[in-house]
């Protein structure tokens, strides 16, 4: 059983006119066994959060703790941080010329697992991975994400998931791009990894549409660089009717 | 293989004619045989002035050529002739190379053997041959000749590969048959105190295929041209280099690809890798398209990747176009630091930052390695780079580079 908890989160990024705040007093608990989404409009912050939970550089965290079973996570290097077990899942994964996915992934779970994975097994596992995400084993042999299209890359994103095995899980948009198929595999990839009972899901999204495959416990709508209301999956139904209006003007 | 097609009328304009086969260009000075028809470079010279002519221990100047404090060792093909001939062999010069600088030129005239390299047209080499040259002392300076023939229709893989420690000049004449295939690997894996001056020169027969790898990790100084003309159409000319300059280094590559001839393709592809304070790479990738060149199609490109503060890399592509009537041509050049986003990836899935810097550096080089196509240089490739690795980013455990 652990506990991703987030309190009065302010992070900054730097602009050419000094330091804009963007995430304005983030406060969110996710313990292992919960999925939680977060929603909200374009540019309320949503990836600000799951990069600032993940540790890149770019975003200055002002005030505010971000704890995993009480451990500061803001302490953590980013390679820490996903080896303490908080994975990930890119709005837009980075493309890595000449990095096999074989090799990227190998080093992967090296690092997270502390040792290399048996050889025999972890091969079958990745093509394994690969497959249930429809991506072929020709995968393996190319560069990370090099290439690959939109939905193919949020896929392999899914497929790490599955492979690496996280505590908690930060899907940024990993909806987002992919057709109604992929969409369905994406989802039953999500579900998999929470099914096992003990794993954490935040997932980051801007439509309800997958919503119908991933049945969230909690809704949080985020704007403005918080979060505005909390609820059930009923909150999303809402939004789905409504839109994110009531909230925009509120946060004005 | 391409049957003439004696309606393209370019294929009837003499090559041989002496008006065109001069090199226009400012950075290819009309050669000559006569060290003193080359002044003493002050530094100033387009060709001379990325090179630190101080540290060129006088072979610039007159700097007697004549030690000989070195070994061959020698691992040939059994379809191949290899080994060390009468300096007056007909080899000599058979690649129509006219020495285009000074340390050439005095190579040229010091050089009392030749070391000659052949193989027989139609020969079809069963294994790469290697010629190990290993300096014992670089307090003597000295010269070189190389000549490697590929008759026609022959096909084989000749590796040259100095280690130890030389002051040594020296001229690499490379000759391809028609339809010949030959890749031509060189690796200056010299010692420290190294300092190498090479003009690689080959001439490229018609249909022929050239390989050429140059790879340079040691020295103090190496500074390697490397130029290309073909005899006739349709030759084939991949030109691909890496190299891994550390602190103090000096690592020079002037390429010249002189399309003078119809048809013919070439693709020059060098990648490079800096670390240390003054470490220091220069490219300079002249294509010239001659009025003849017409059809060929070029691509000539450098990347750098600098690793740490205090590295320079020069990369200067220059492309002179004589003819519109082509099929392509265009050039590359980057030069860059260790992207964020790429090491935010792959620390974002738990590897540790050396790690991560290991498996880009890798993957920066990754390509070039595996066209270089002989599977004993890729594996020695790997190594290296590894070595290299090892001295800055950091050593981690292995697990990039495994299979
Ligand atoms: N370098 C920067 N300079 C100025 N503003 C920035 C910078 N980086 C991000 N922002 C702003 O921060 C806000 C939040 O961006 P973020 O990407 O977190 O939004 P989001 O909720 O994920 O949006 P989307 O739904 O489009 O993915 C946006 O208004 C964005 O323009
Ligand atoms: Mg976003």
């Amino acid at each position: 059983m652990s506990t991703l908890e987030i309190r009065d989160l302010h992070v900054s990024v730097a602009t050419e006119d000094g330091p804009k705040e963007i995430l304005k007093g983030v406060d969110l608990t996710v313990k292992s066994g919960e999925t939680h989404a977060i929603m909200g409009p374009n540019g309320s912050g949503k990836s600000t959060l799951a990069y600032s939970i993940a540790g890149h550089p770019k975003y200055q965290v002002t005030s505010g703790t971000v704890t995993l079973d009480g451990v500061d996570v803001l302490e953590m290097s980013v390679d820490e941080r996903a080896r303490a077990g908080v994975f990930l899942a890119m709005q837009y994964p980075v493309e890595i010329p000449g990095v096999s996915v074989a090799n990227f992934l190998r080093a992967a779970k090296t690092a997270v697992d502390g040792e290399a994975p048996p050889l025999r097994t972890w091969i079958k596992d990745v093509n394994g991975a690969l497959d249930r995400m429809t991506l072929d084993k020709t995968f393996a042999q190319r560069s990370v994400n090099e290439g690959f299209s939109g939905g193919e890359k949020k896929r392999h994103e899914i497929a790490q998931l599955e492979l690496l095995n996280p505590k908690f899980a930060v899907l940024d948009e990993t909806d987002s791009g992919l057709d109604i198929d992929a969409l369905r595999i994406v989802s039953e990839g999500v579900n998999r990894f929470s099914e096992q009972g003990d794993r954490g899901v935040l997932l980051i999204t801007h439509y309800t549409r997958i919503l119908r495959y991933i049945k969230p416990d909690y809704v949080h709508v985020f704007v403005g660089g918080r979060v505005a209301e909390v609820g059930g999956s009923e909150l999303a139904e809402e939004l789905e009717a409504n839109g994110y209006d009531k909230y925009t003007k509120a946060a004005v | 293989m391409t049957a003439p097609t004696t309606a393209d009328p370019a294929l009837s304009t003499p090559v041989s004619g002496a008006v065109e086969t001069r090199v226009v260009s400012h950075l290819h000075p009309e050669g000559s045989y006569d060290p003193a028809d080359h002044e003493v470079p002050k530094g100033l010279e387009e060709i001379w002035r990325f090179t630190p002519l101080k540290r060129l221990r006088d072979l610039h100047k007159d700097a007697p050529l004549d030690g000989h404090d070195y070994e061959v060792d020698l691992d040939v093909a059994p379809e191949v002739q290899a080994g060390s001939v009468d300096i007056d062999d007909p080899a000599r010069g058979t690649s129509t190379y006219v020495p285009v600088d000074r340390i050439s030129a005095r190579a040229w005239e010091a050089s009392d053997r030749l070391f000659k390299v052949t193989v027989p047209a139609e020969a079809v080499a069963s294994q790469p041959t290697w010629v190990r040259f290993r300096g014992n002392g670089a307090e003597k300076a000295g010269a070189g000749h190389v000549v490697i023939t590929a008759e026609p229709f022959s096909k084989a893989t000749v590796v040259i590969d100095y280690v130890g420690s030389a002051t040594w000049a020296e001229n690499v004449e490379i000759v391809l048959g028609d339809g010949a295939q030959l890749t031509v690997v060189a690796v200056q894996d010299w010692d420290d105190d190294a300092v190498h001056v090479s003009h690689h020169h080959a001439h490229v027969g018609r249909d022929a295929s050239l390989k050429h790898v140059l790879v340079s990790f040691g020295g103090d100084l190496v500074r390697i041209n490397a130029s290309v003309e073909y005899a006739g159409t349709g030759g084939n000319v991949d030109m691909l280099g890496l190299y891994f300059a550390d602190a103090g280094q000096h690592l020079e590559h002037r390429l010249f690809v002189d399309h003078n001839n119809p048809k013919g393709r070439s693709r020059v592809e060098y990648k490079g890798a800096l670390q240390g304070k003054d470490a220091h790479t220069v490219w300079i990738g002249d294509v010239l398209i001659r009025k003849e060149g017409v059809g060929i199609d070029t691509y000539e490109s450098n990347d750098n990747l600098v690793l740490t503060d205090g590295a320079r890399a020069d990369s200067v592509p220059n492309l002179e176009i004589e003819t519109g009537e082509i099929e392509g041509a265009g050039h590359a050049s980057t030069t860059g630091r260790f992207d964020d986003q790429h090491l935010f990836y792959l620390q974002s899935r738990g590897i540790p930052e050396v790690e991560a810097r290991r498996l880009v550096v890798h993957g920066f080089f990754n390509d070039v390695i595996r066209r270089t196509g002989v599977p004993e240089i890729q594996a020695r490739l790997l190594e290296t780079v590894e070595a290299e690795l090892a001295k800055h980013v950091g050593v981690a455990q292995s697990i990039a580079s495994e299979a």
